[in-house]
């Protein structure tokens, strides 16, 4: 039996820092609708600030007018319970997905980034897709479960 | 987040208050910096008990004082963890790496 959509939203923001909190806060908001547990929302926030993050950090690296760079989140809750999270943003595309996904791997030397974000993501979600093309742009799709309390 | 901290002979005590993330890790690494560079610490203790969000930023953020504190020659130990921020240090093998000291 197809698992059907119940309820949706899309947000799209500049890919400025401060906009971290919101997005994660965002979708927390969204998902509560699902009565999930207190730790699945902490998950959850995690998640997306992770995913938001590589998109500031590195899609729209030296891009200095943040106007141009915005990311889109988009959540889908189905009939099961699952919780659909899709980021997507317009930036540089990761060259090698694989590598990119290894824990400690970073190109981002100076800024003291872990390179453990890809690992959080999957560690805390139950599904993760990443697809990504040279300058036009990466779209994480993250999948949790929201158990009920 | 804000930082406060609190020095006694060779010990001093960071503690951080409310989220780590990218954003707000750049302003708590210079903080962190500073009270090291000033103190000049024998022992410098991260609290992280009232951290409410921590993603892998506070491990940078971690790390990155784990070898501030090797340059000026003096240890790092996180001290009480929240949940939050324990999580994340459990995911990365840091609990192995670093001491982490839990309970007063």
């Amino acid at each position: 039996m197809a698992d059907r959509v119940i309820n949706g939203m899309k947000i799209e923001f500049m890919a400025k820092s401060v906009n971290e909190s919101f997005a994660r806060a965002a979708v927390a908001c969204f998902a509560a609708q699902a009565d999930p547990s207190v730790a699945v929302i902490a998950d959850l926030k995690t998640v997306v600030s992770e995913a938001v993050t590589n998109s500031i950090v590195h899609g729209y690296s030296g891009v200095e007018d943040k106007s141009l760079c915005p990311i889109y989140i988009q959540c889908r809750l189905f009939e099961s319970g699952r919780l659909v999270i899709r980021i997507k943003d317009r930036g540089r595309g990761i060259e090698d997905i694989e590598t990119a996904m290894q824990p400690l791997f970073t190109t981002d030397l100076d800024g003291e980034r872990s390179g453990m974000g890809f690992t959080v993501m999957k560690s805390f979600t139950d599904g993760i897709k990443v697809h990504s093309r040279l300058g036009k742009g990466t779209t994480v799709t993250l999948e949790k479960r929201l158990d009920r309390k | 987040m804000e930082i406060r901290s609190e020095k006694n002979e060779g010990k001093t005590v960071a503690y951080i208050y409310g989220e780590i993330d990218h954003h707000n890790a750049r302003l708590a690494r210079e903080k962190l910096d500073k009270i090291i560079e000033h103190d000049r610490p024998i022992s410098f203790y991260l609290d992280l008990s009232s951290v409410s969000f921590c993603d892998s930023s506070g491990l940078g953020l971690v790390m990155g004082r784990l070898r501030k504190c090797n340059t000026v020659g003096c240890t790092l130990t996180v001290q009480n963890p929240s949940g939050a921020a324990m999580k994340i240090l459990e995911i990365a093998g840091m609990d192995r790496i670093i001491r982490i000291e839990k309970g007063e």
